[in-house]
């Protein structure tokens, strides 16, 4: 096995798996200025609803995929209308809420899907490997770059070429300006915050057969959410993409090469661009 | 001060100085401890945060510093007057750094920083194997006595914290007098104003910094001596939002805020986890609730709760001025 | 959590309070008085699952004696540490001034543990520790401290044996979380396995939240098994992603690698996993098949059970032989922990222990295989290490005298 190869296909491939984890808290954080610190732990949910699915309900993996990120995105909808919306402009009490909601999320997948963790098989058609020369890679982690790709292009023509889309970008750009020309930037953001969960649940499922699902996996994810978010640009879709996969390479070679390092390898590179570029890569605004 | 406001102060000083006595048993002596270290921590991050209007995820990092500085000098041999010390000097001197860093964003930024600042905290906490002896921590042995006061009891120690943290409490409501803690509020609530009047907004908030890591330093030192023992896991993320959920619950801005939100965490994390398993589900459900129903903690809610109900209690009567409250 | 289990034992709690607020610790003096045992365990956060078995363990074998061991009422009292050093300490303090327990169950974690040890000690707590850090029956063994459970390296050393013996394996490359329990592991795995002529050819640690391994994995060749012992959830994750890879040297683990309740949920990739553990669901002795038919009355056919369960179980029985000992006294700690270091039975569900000189117990460590039984992956039995000791082969005062296993200790030869 060639390491070199090998680390730089997985590169790639972590890159697409952050890319869909990140994609929904760039939206939500760069369109509403939340940094939704719930994101793990709908990512988490939809992980846990997805595994009940697939496994005690028989559930086809994609159906199930799709299936837990309604869900999710339901629930989203729920926090965003009837406990986000009444905070609107005051930062501190969504930090204080979207934690507290993490915290009460978190509790409850453990007394529904007790502490023990669960693994989702790799779903059938793709669980086998494709061998090049010095290197392997599983046919599943291929297909995430894949949804990753098809995710950003959707995405990427929503926001560039929908009207619905036009109205998010007004409402980021300037919500009073927008609300002024008839735009209802309120039900605007709780479409995006559905979203945004949405994204994060369907990612918890795609997840899964890599990651596993258990306890604590919202906040082992949510620090990578940030970190790719803060070196990709906030409110950049671009920047997300991009960033994803910036940090799918230095996990990998950090790892690999700076073992001493591995706690802070992803961390420094994050402060370093809050210092020398805070809006990151592409991002439109500063944090 | 209204006479009002000197009872109260007086009834509660005297509440906890007889705390051990009326608390049943060493146990919830020791809790009471807790709560006013954490009270400490709570208004070191309140000034930041309430009257810099700076939110820090990496304030457990901080703290750390200082547990761990006492920790690995005591075992080299140190006496504890000069363990202190040096704790106090390095967690200053890194909260510098991190300002230093920190203060080239706000908002948003400075709250990234903070938390990536704090997580490589974190990180050097486990890897740094020689000093810290990684995630198996460090103990330490023995406690200061001051003067030759023995405080290895539960009541002993208790008083000793309860000084500290009178002396603290009365910094805090110095500095927010001041001219200086009218600044900073300054700083936080109209930025450019204060610069184009002529401050220096950044200096107003690095010193706010520097101040806020040392009451962190404080009682990070309580603390080790507390429990005599560190870990990495007191430095975690999670640590540092428990911090900042404690200031924000209580009320940011205010003196007594930081004070009663790090009681309900304590009290919560400690007393009710023994009577109700889901117990962190309540304590998120505690915020959510605070969030909606108290936004700006529940220090400022109660007083504006109070307000009301004294005014509805007092009923549709007219009533001629009495005395106009001093300005709020 | 502190839970009351019936409303006598409420009842019992609430009158030793009041009787606590007097201010005088009371241990029960009288015969009569229920034993009060306190479990420190986690029943929140990432290691919650193993707290709730280890309660499930314990709570069946009370439920089985109706409570009465040794001719005591037992009161059990458990307690929430939330899986962390001062959670460990707040609860810890909770049940020995609070609550007035006449001994310890626990705690989970080695780090939980460090953080407690002195202030049991002081206190003459007797405790069954759970948590593997070495030196706690080493380099810093204190009187009042039994390990019921098996030291971080006592796992590794029969695997190491049967990895060079059986699987006629000789390179070696290790794959560990990097925290103090991985390097106990490590330690136990390469000290045997170079001794046999076996060499450990790299050591590789990760972060214990690491969400993929592949840069590890990628650094695994020229070898002829993978010394993997991992924890928590990482098993796996890991042997998913090194199936994935392509590799196909055998795995060895250690007792968190292939637990029975972790294999459960381990796919096809966990074929040929070996792992060694005090305790495996299919030892067909008499007592293990009891204790499984009482854990799945009381939990339900479904419950997982592996050795967390079991090792509380034992707990139990430990007690009980205890108790027999002192003639259901308990309020006298030293004579008490006496008692419980002169154990030996051999009709537990682990088969035969004991305790060594200094409180770590001595006993059966099974060499398992996980492989496909009626459509899911199970471990079977391979070969018993009977009177498996923390010292393995080796005179304890020259084990003693070597430094405790670290990081770099013993070195990489070269």
């Amino acid at each position: 096995m060639n390491q070199t190869l090998v680390l730089a296909v997985n590169s790639i491939t972590l890159g697409g798996l952050l890319f869909l984890l990140s994609a929904g808290f760039s939206l939500i954080f760069g369109l509403m200025r939340i940094p939704n610190l719930t994101h793990g732990s709908l990512f988490m949910l939809g992980a846990y609803l997805g595994s009940t699915f697939v496994l005690t309900y028989g559930l086809d993996f994609w159906v199930a995929a799709v299936l837990s990120a309604v869900l999710v995105a339901v629930f989203g909808g729920l926090i965003e209308r009837f406990l986000l919306r009444r905070l609107a402009g005051n930062s501190l009490a969504q930090v204080l809420v979207t934690l507290g909601l993490a915290f009460m999320i978190a509790d409850v997948c453990l007394m529904v899907w007790t502490g023990d963790p669960i693994t989702v098989p790799t779903p059938p058609g793709f669980a086998f490997a494709i061998r090049g020369p010095g290197f392997i890679v599983p046919a599943y982690r291929l297909a995430i770059i894949l949804i990753a790709v098809v995710i950003a292009a959707a995405l990427w023509l929503l926001l560039e070429r929908t009207r619905l889309g036009a109205m998010i970008r007004a409402g980021v750009d300037d919500p009073d300006m927008a609300r002024v020309v008839g735009i209802r930037v309120s039900r605007l953001f709780t479409v995006v915050f559905c979203l945004g969960a949405a994204l994060a649940g369907f990612a918890g499922v795609m997840g899964a057969p890599i990651l596993s699902v258990y306890p604590g996996l919202d906040f082992d994810m949510l620090p990578l959410a940030l970190v790719v978010v803060i070196l990709g640009g906030t409110g950049s879709l671009l920047g997300s993409l991009i960033g994803s996969f910036v940090i799918g390479f230095l996990y990998n070679y950090g790892q690999a090469r700076l073992p001493e390092l591995a706690y802070f390898v992803l961390f420094l590179p994050m402060v370093v661009m809050l210092l020398v570029r805070p809006q990151g890569l592409f991002g439109r605004h500063v944090p | 001060m209204s006479r009002a406001r000197l009872v109260a102060i007086l009834a509660a000083l005297a509440i906890l100085i007889a705390a051990p006595y009326w608390l049943p048993g060493t146990y919830y002596v020791n809790i009471a401890t807790q709560i006013l270290i954490y009270a400490i921590f709570a208004l070191g991050m309140d000034l930041l945060l309430g009257y810099g209007g700076l939110v820090s995820l990496g304030h457990a990092g901080l703290f750390g510093v200082a547990s761990y500085a006492i920790a690995v000098v005591l075992a080299a041999g140190w006496g504890h007057a000069a363990a202190i010390m040096l704790a106090l000097i390095v967690t200053v001197a890194t909260t510098a750094v991190f300002a230093l860093m920190s203060l080239r964003a706000t908002g948003i930024g400075f709250l990234m920083i903070t938390l990536a600042l704090g997580q490589i905290l974190w990180g050097l906490a486990y890897r740094w194997i020689s000093v810290t002896n990684g995630d198996n921590g460090l103990n330490i042995s023995s406690r200061p006595a001051p003067f030759g006061i023995d405080l290895n009891g539960a009541s002993a120690f208790y008083y000793a914290v309860l000084v500290v943290f009178g002396l603290v409490f009365a910094a805090m409501a110095l500095f927010v007098a001041s001219p200086f803690g009218a600044s900073l509020r300054g700083t936080r609530d109209q930025p450019r104003r204060m610069d184009a009047l002529g401050y220096h907004v950044w200096m107003i908030r690095f010193c706010a910094c520097l101040f806020s890591g040392l009451l962190t330093a404080i009682a990070g030192i309580l603390f080790v001596y507390y429990n005599q023992f560190i870990s990495p896991q007191a430095l975690a993320l999670t640590a540092s939002a428990e911090v900042v959920l404690m200031v924000i619950a209580g009320g940011a801005g205010t003196l007594l805020g930081p004070v009663v939100g790090a009681a309900l965490v304590v009290i919560m994390k400690n007393v009710v986890s023994a009577y109700i398993a889901r117990w962190n589900f309540m304590l998120g459900a505690i915020f959510v609730a605070i969030v909606i129903l108290m936004p700006e903690g529940l220090v400022p809610g109660t007083v504006r709760f109070a307000r009301w109900a004294r005014k509805t209690l007092a009923g549709p009567v007219p009533r001629v001025a009495t005395d106009p409250e001093p300005g709020r | 959590m502190v839970l009351r289990l019936n409303r006598r034992t409420f009842m019992a709690g609430t009158a030793a309070a009041a009787t606590g607020a007097a201010g005088f610790p009371m241990p029960s003096i009288a015969q009569n008085a229920p034993m009060k045992v306190g479990v420190l365990t986690p029943k929140t956060g990432v290691l919650a699952a193993g707290g709730i078995h280890n309660e499930e363990g314990i709570t069946t074998f009370l439920k089985e004696r109706d409570y009465k061991v040794g001719g005591r009422k037992i009161e059990l009292i458990i307690a929430d540490t939330a899986g962390n050093p001062a959670g460990a300490k707040t609860k810890a303090v909770e049940l020995v001034e609070r609550d007035k327990v006449d001994m310890i169950m626990g705690p989970f974690a080695a780090f939980e543990h460090l953080a407690i040890v002195d202030y049991l000690a002081q206190n003459k707590i007797p405790t069954f520790g759970y948590a593997g850090a070495e030196d706690v029956t080493q380099r810093k063994a204190n009187p009042f401290i039994v390990r019921t459970t098996s030291s971080a390296a006592q796992s590794y050393y029969p695997m190491a044996d049967y990895a060079f013996k059986e699987l006629k394996v000789k390179r070696a490359i290790t794959m560990m979380d990097d925290f103090a329990f991985g390097y106990e592991q490590v330690g136990g795995f390469q000290r045997p396995f170079e001794e046999l002529g076996g060499h450990v050819v790299k050591k590789l640690w990760a972060p214990l939240n690491t969400p993929d391994y592949t840069p590890y994995i990628s650094q695994i060749e020229d070898c002829d098994v993978v010394a993997a012992g991992l924890t928590g959830s990482n098993p796996l994750k890991f042997v998913k992603q090194y199936k994935d890879l392509g590799l196909s040297m055998p795995l060895a683990g250690g007792l968190t690698f292939a637990d029975d309740i972790i294999t459960r949920s381990f796919g096809d990739e966990a074929d040929g996993v070996y792992n060694a553990i005090p305790y495996s669901i299919d030892y067909d002795a008499p007592a293990n098949k009891s204790f499984l038919a009482s854990i799945r009355k009381y939990y339900g056919d479904n419950v997982p059970i592996g050795f967390y369960s079991a090792a509380y179980y034992v707990n139990g029985q430990i007690l009980e032989a205890a108790l027999q000992k002192t003639g259901g006294k308990s309020d006298d700690p030293e004579q008490f922990i006496k008692a419980v270091r002169s154990v030996e039975l051999t009709d537990t569900p682990r088969g035969a222990i004991s305790f060594d000189d200094q409180g770590n117990i001595v006993c059966n460590i099974f060499v398992r295989r996980v492989g496909k039984k009626n459509g899911k992956m199970e471990n079977t039995i391979v070969k018993v290490y009977p009177k498996v000791s923390q010292f393995w082969t080796y005179d304890p005062k020259w084990f003693l005298a070597q430094p405790v296993y670290s990081r770099d200790y013993p070195p990489l030869k070269s």
